[in-house]
């Protein structure tokens, strides 16, 4: 059979346009031949997209029909309001895009004023120069005024000025402002300053306490004072051989004083075993100083000494420093107290060592 | 009541292609779409389009028989333009608050996909219908659209008889099928 005529017979059996005979004699073609059923299976479905994209399509023209008969009859309106209205109208429709045009206006306009003032020279020079005449005199008048101030003061100082009851010598042990020294000189304290070897001075407070042990903690709290990174020398933990070289740096005096000597004993007077003995010259003032070893670790804090016999001094075993840090992290201000473990002056002779050191020395002033 | 009768009476009307049903429901709820699409950063063309998209929608559910409006013409019409809108909307990406009166509307997310598909299919025989070329569609229009039989076709295309028209269709039929299913099965 023709293709042509399958189709057009299809077509017909589709349409319904064939009569009862043919009907059932294509029914059973289509029964027998799966070919011929999916033809019609497929061109039933071919016919019905026809079919519908012809419907739309006129629906379509009708809408465009309707639509424009419906506005030439004024019955709807689809004109942009009139007056005031499109005014509105193209307010609400455009309010975005002028918003943003106009930031972008802004910006522009404060980035070329930005541009004009600093790339055009100076115009008006003489006035600027008057202008800065009378600044320099506004200027110089106050430099004299603060002077005037800061004589007043300084007299005041001077007059007032409160005696400082005890002295004794402190060593940082966190780069952050703690500085550890003696509690006898810390005892009863109102005001404690700290004065470094440049001569700084500075407010702390004490932070913990501990006279059985004679070990205080101090605080710099001064806005002045600026955090110092490594330590140089490091705190040792197990307890030292007798007849170890030993030195230790304080401020018996105004001005930071170096002494050497050598661990005599690893108890304290009478058998103290919280301290260790030390041959060394030490004067008050010393107290609370750090002894280091021969490299530069800290074994102790210098603390009190024999009266009855000269150059024989008791120092706090640095071990105990480490009991005093734990008790002092119980509080969560303090937790980030870190203690140096490492020296990083060993090997270096002790004119470096105590260059090195001698920023970490304070004396602690109280009273 | 009456008003329920008559929106059945339109919907029926518009189903059998009767143009006063279709120019009664377009008088009666162009002007609220339009200020609908207008007060949403619209124009008047935007809002015909999507007024006219809507009607469609609602021709192929009366088409299909088994349209049952279960809310007032105007409240449907309505939901489907604010959907289409919002849609429309949401791919120039100017719209992102989605959840505001939405009480007002009905839900018709899925009329909107079978619309969808409809419309598709309708792009699709379009578009294959535009790759035959003439005189193939005129040809395949005349017979399988306005329904004129081959006489009428011969005479207006100029062949000398029915049955050279008849071949002649048939080789475009056989076109147009090969075009069209081609892209349906890709589907």
């Amino acid at each position: 059979m023709d293709d042509q005529i399958v189709i057009e017979t299809v077509e017909n059996y589709i349409r319904g346009e064939m009569n009862a005979e043919e009907q059932l004699l294509f029914e059973n073609l289509r029964k027998s031949n799966p070919e011929v059923d999916q033809l019609v299976v497929e061109h039933t479905l071919f016919l019905q997209q026809i079919n519908n994209y012809g419907e739309r399509r006129n629906f379509n023209t009708t809408l465009h029909q309707v639509h424009s008969d419906l506005t030439g009859k004024g019955e709807i309106n689809t004109d942009l309001p009139k007056g005031k209205a499109k005014v509105i109208y193209l307010w609400n429709r455009y309010k975005r895009v002028a918003a943003i045009a106009a930031s972008i206006a802004g910006v522009t306009t404060l980035g070329v004023s930005l541009l004009v003032n600093t790339l055009i020279p100076n115009t008006a020079t003489d006035k600027l120069q008057e202008l800065g005449r009378e600044i320099n005199r506004v200027k110089t008048d106050q430099i004299e005024q603060k002077k005037e101030v800061n004589n007043i003061k300084n007299k005041i100082d001077d007059n007032t000025k409160i005696p400082f009851r005890t002295a004794g010598t402190g060593f940082i042990i966190d780069g952050k402002g703690y500085l550890v020294t003696n509690a006898h000189i810390v005892r009863n304290a109102r005001n404690i300053f700290v004065i470094n070897s440049m001569n700084e001075q500075f407010r702390a407070t004490l932070v913990y306490t501990d006279l059985n042990k004679d070990i205080a903690v101090l605080k710099i709290t001064d806005e002045d004072f600026k955090p110092m990174t490594s330590l140089p020398y490091g705190i040792r933990k197990s307890s030292t051989d007798v007849a170890e070289p030993i030195y230790t740096m304080g401020f018996p005096r105004n001005e930071i004083v170096y002494s050497e000597g050598y661990l005599s004993a690893k108890t304290g007077f009478n058998g103290d075993t919280l301290s260790c003995q030390l041959g060394i010259a030490a004067n008050p003032g010393n107290s609370g100083g750090p002894v280091f070893n021969h490299n530069g670790e800290v074994i102790g804090i210098l603390s009190t000494k024999e009266t009855e016999a000269e150059g024989v001094a008791f120092a706090i075993q640095s071990k105990y420093i480490y009991n005093v840090v734990e008790e002092l992290k119980k509080d969560t201000a303090n937790q980030k107290i870190k203690l140096p473990t490492k020296s990083s002056v060993a090997g270096l002779n002790k004119q470096q060592q105590f260059k090195k050191i001698e920023d970490f020395i304070f004396m602690v002033k109280v009273n | 009541m009456k008003q329920e009768t008559n929106e059945k009476t339109l919907l029926e009307g518009l189903a059998r292609n009767d143009r006063m049903a279709a120019e009664t429901i377009y008088r009666d709820n162009y002007n609220m779409v339009q200020s609908l699409v207008i007060n949403n950063n619209g124009s008047t063309d935007d809002a015909r389009d999507i007024f006219q998209e809507a009607m469609i929608v609602l021709y192929e559910k009366a088409k299909s028989g088994s349209f049952e409006l279960n809310c007032q013409l105007k409240t449907y019409l309505y939901s489907v333009c604010r959907r289409l809108w919002l849609k429309r909307l949401q791919q120039m990406n100017r719209f992102i608050n989605n959840g505001d009166n939405l009480s007002e509307t009905v839900s018709v997310d899925d009329d909107l996909e079978e619309h969808g598909q409809k419309d598709a299919d309708f792009e699709m025989m379009e578009k294959s219908f535009g790759m035959i070329g003439e005189p193939c569609k005129g040809l395949l229009d005349a017979y399988y659209l306005q329904r004129k039989n081959m006489q009428e076709i011969a005479d207006t295309f100029g062949y000398t008889n029915a049955a050279n028209a008849k071949t002649q269709k048939y080789k475009c039929l056989m076109r147009l099928k090969k075009i069209f299913f081609s892209q349906y099965k890709k589907q």
